[in-house]
């Protein structure tokens, strides 16, 4: 590209508008959907029950351990699609650009977004850009929506949730939170924390099967705000434990310094899942043999004790609240 | 042994040492939030009693204290840096988060030297860094002036509102209607200090204090080793914390704050003046000290009526009996200081045991 920087013209819709989505966006995301340039994508009939979701991001720095927005963009919708017990098919994007992104890192992101896509095997199928002056926006956010499909059969609603399910944790939590906070803060750490930011799709189908009751993804508010919700939603109580609540070392010396909790931290690459008790053992090794899943962790028991009571059972065997996230200051980190 | 075979081990010589009631204070807001965290207090014998003192830097900031640091964002050209903890504090009127959404230049920084950094990178403005701590963090705000002062950072200075734990410990070791028996000292402070100056405590007052370190295990070891010296009938100051504490403290970081800054009175919110406990820039530092650059106002201090912070603070109530709690003050929208930090006890025992009675579960 001639200019370096994204100006007010690349969102004209003249000459620049056009260059910059053949260059930037169409080479990155070339499929026959997007080829029609129609108004709108015209999608081929599909099976099952349509599952919609969206999302946008506004993390800031763009770029950062793990991860950058685009691909944080791709994982987000397609997780929340996956959890839901939809297979992720197709992804839109809405870019907003602010005044002097580079065009450059606006490229970098769009691969990266192309790459994730791949990974996840979802096709992006319509896509918007607006450029808005220096100081409207933060360099760039991205809106993502995303369709799947649900196969016949599958059934996830945390109101089949009942007292003596399990739940089980795919890995280390917190990790997405403390990479951001990090980047943000120039805070350098012995041991670098990546963002744990991935498509949960694959993973997830390897271990759906009847008897998986409720799926979530922990990101804002962490593993804490999200058991309350399905608690309040399934009226149900639950009792975690806090000895098997999997975090890395680095995770919990971190948040130690810089008086954080890790079950309210962010987490981009991590699913809950709520299982009926005699699939536990199964479905833990199932997530054990894949690569999101190897410190996969059986956390706790749903209970009949309290409605929409989370109780931590901790090290010490003391039981406490486990509460929702409560006006944190916390940065931007999805 | 497990974590939980050794707390048990441990709640084992507790509860053969409680008997009669004995009521300790645990001082640091760093403790209260892992007393809170971890469920100590439903482990405890019921004779023995936690109360949470002063030990939240945020919390104790007075009122009128706010409000010059708030005038002071407010003031064209100033950049306010701050500890992230400081934004949401109310004052009389407003809080350093509504004044910056009007336009004021707040930053929330991780350390002095990105205070100094802004200052570096904006010579045009005055920068002013909040001086909010105890004697864990002076030294780092001393380092800071050496730095200004060796660079001839000009547009540098703080708003020292620094407090000193051991002045305030001897008001609440008096008080009658406190009535404490024991202590559990401050970790961090005491890793600066040393334990001499808490010696009278033990010397002076006949109550016996231990320095304890901030996992749930070195808290329970603490109290056991409290209990043990009513046993004895002794009074120490005893360090659990030994793999951090050392007797001496650290002579340097004690000796950085004494070249910089020299003792005044301060007010403490809820519990007022109380003698020596705060800290001013010595003379020839002041060009650095943003009260002799600034002309700041002298706010009346206005508390809200019905908050219990100052009292909560003193350890004389406990936040379940103030009748804002967790209605009309909550860590979203925080009435007293307590609810704002995440060391405050008030936010402490929302966050953890909203309710009473948990222990019941």
């Amino acid at each position: 590209m001639q200019s370096e920087r994204i100006i007010m013209a690349h969102g004209s819709g003249g000459r620049l508008s056009q260059r910059l989505v053949a260059e930037v966006f169409q080479q990155a995301f070339a499929n026959p959907y997007l080829d029609q340039m129609n108004d709108a994508a015209v999608l081929p009939p599909a099976q099952g029950q349509p599952a919609l979701t969206t999302d946008s991001f506004v993390v800031s720095p763009l770029f950062f351990r793990g991860g950058d927005i685009g691909k944080l963009a791709v994982c987000g919708t397609v997780n929340d699609l996956a959890v839901t017990g939809a297979a992720p098919k197709y992804l839109t994007a809405g870019f907003v650009l602010e005044e002097g992104l580079l065009i450059n890192d606006l490229n970098r992101i769009v691969q990266s977004m192309a790459a994730t896509a791949e990974t996840a095997g979802v096709t992006l199928v319509a896509g918007d850009t607006k450029v808005v002056e220096r100081g409207s926006a933060d360099k760039l956010f991205i809106n993502t929506t995303g369709l799947g499909f649900i196969p016949e059969g599958t059934q996830l609603n945390p109101l089949q949730v009942k007292a003596g399910d399990k739940i089980i944790v795919s890995g280390t939590l917190g990790d997405h939170g403390i990479a951001i906070v990090s980047e943000r803060e120039g805070l350098s750490f012995s041991t670098p924390v990546s963002s744990d930011c991935a498509p949960l799709n694959h993973f997830i189908q390897g271990f759906l099967m009847p008897g998986v009751k409720c799926m979530r993804d922990p990101t804002r508010g962490g593993l804490a705000t999200t058991l309350n919700e399905i608690a309040l939603q399934a009226k149900v109580g639950m009792l975690i434990s806090e000895e098997h609540i999997p975090l890395l070392p680095a995770v919990s010396g971190a948040c130690g310094m810089l008086g954080f909790d890790p079950l309210y931290l962010a987490n981009e690459g991590k699913v809950i899942a709520i299982v009926a008790p005699e699939i536990e053992a199964r479905v833990l090794a199932l997530m054990r043999r894949h690569p999101l899943g190897r410190q996969a962790s059986a956390i706790g028991t749903v209970t009949s004790y309290e409605p929409g009571l989370v109780l931590l059972e901790t090290v010490i065997g003391a039981k406490r609240i486990l509460s929702m996230l409560e006006g944190e200051h916390l940065p931007r980190i999805c | 042994m497990s974590i939980k075979g050794k707390a048990e081990e441990l709640l084992a010589g507790i509860r053969q040492l409680s008997g009669e009631p004995f009521k300790i204070m645990e001082v640091c807001g760093s403790h209260t939030v892992a007393i809170a965290k971890s469920g100590i207090r439903e482990l405890l014998p019921e004779s023995v009693q936690l109360v949470s003192g002063p030990g939240c830097p945020v919390c104790v900031t007075d009122n009128s204290d706010i409000d010059r640091f708030l005038s002071l964002a407010q003031t064209p050209g100033v950049i306010v840096a701050t500890f992230g903890d400081m934004l949401r504090v109310p004052g009389s009127k407003t809080s350093l988060q509504a004044v910056r959404a009007e336009g004021a230049d707040v930053r929330v920084v991780y350390s002095t030297l990105d205070a100094l950094e802004i200052s570096r990178q904006n010579p045009d403005k005055e920068v002013v860094f909040l001086g909010v701590g105890f004697e864990t963090t002076i030294p780092t705000v001393a380092v800071s002036v050496e730095i200004a002062e060796r660079e001839h950072l000009s547009n540098y200075s703080i708003l020292s509102m620094h407090k000193l734990v051991p002045p305030v410990l001897e008001l609440l070791v008096t008080d009658p209607e406190v009535g404490l028996d024991g202590f559990i000292n401050p970790g961090h402070v005491c890793s600066v200090l040393g334990t001499a100056p808490f010696e009278f405590i033990a010397g002076k007052y006949q109550k016996p204090s231990v320095v304890a370190g901030f996992e749930a295990l070195d808290i329970l070891e603490a109290i056991w080793m409290l209990l043990r010296q009513r046993q004895e009938k002794r009074a120490a100051v005893e360090i659990q914390y030994s793999r951090v504490v050392k007797p001496e403290g650290s002579p340097k970081a004690a000796e950085y704050i004494s070249r910089y800054f020299e003792p005044v009175d301060a007010v403490w919110r809820g519990i007022g003046r109380v003698p020596q406990s705060g800290l001013r820039l010595k003379a020839q530092y002041r060009l650095f000290d943003a009260e002799m650059k600034f002309d700041l106002p002298k706010p009346k201090s206005v508390n809200t009526p019905g908050c219990l912070c100052g009292e909560i603070l003193k350890g004389r109530r406990h936040p379940f009996n103030c009748r804002l709690f967790g209605k009309a003050c909550t860590p979203l929208q925080p009435v007293g200081p307590c609810m704002v930090s995440s060391e405050g006890s008030c936010a402490a025992y929302y966050r953890y045991s909203q309710r009473r009675g948990m222990s019941a579960v």
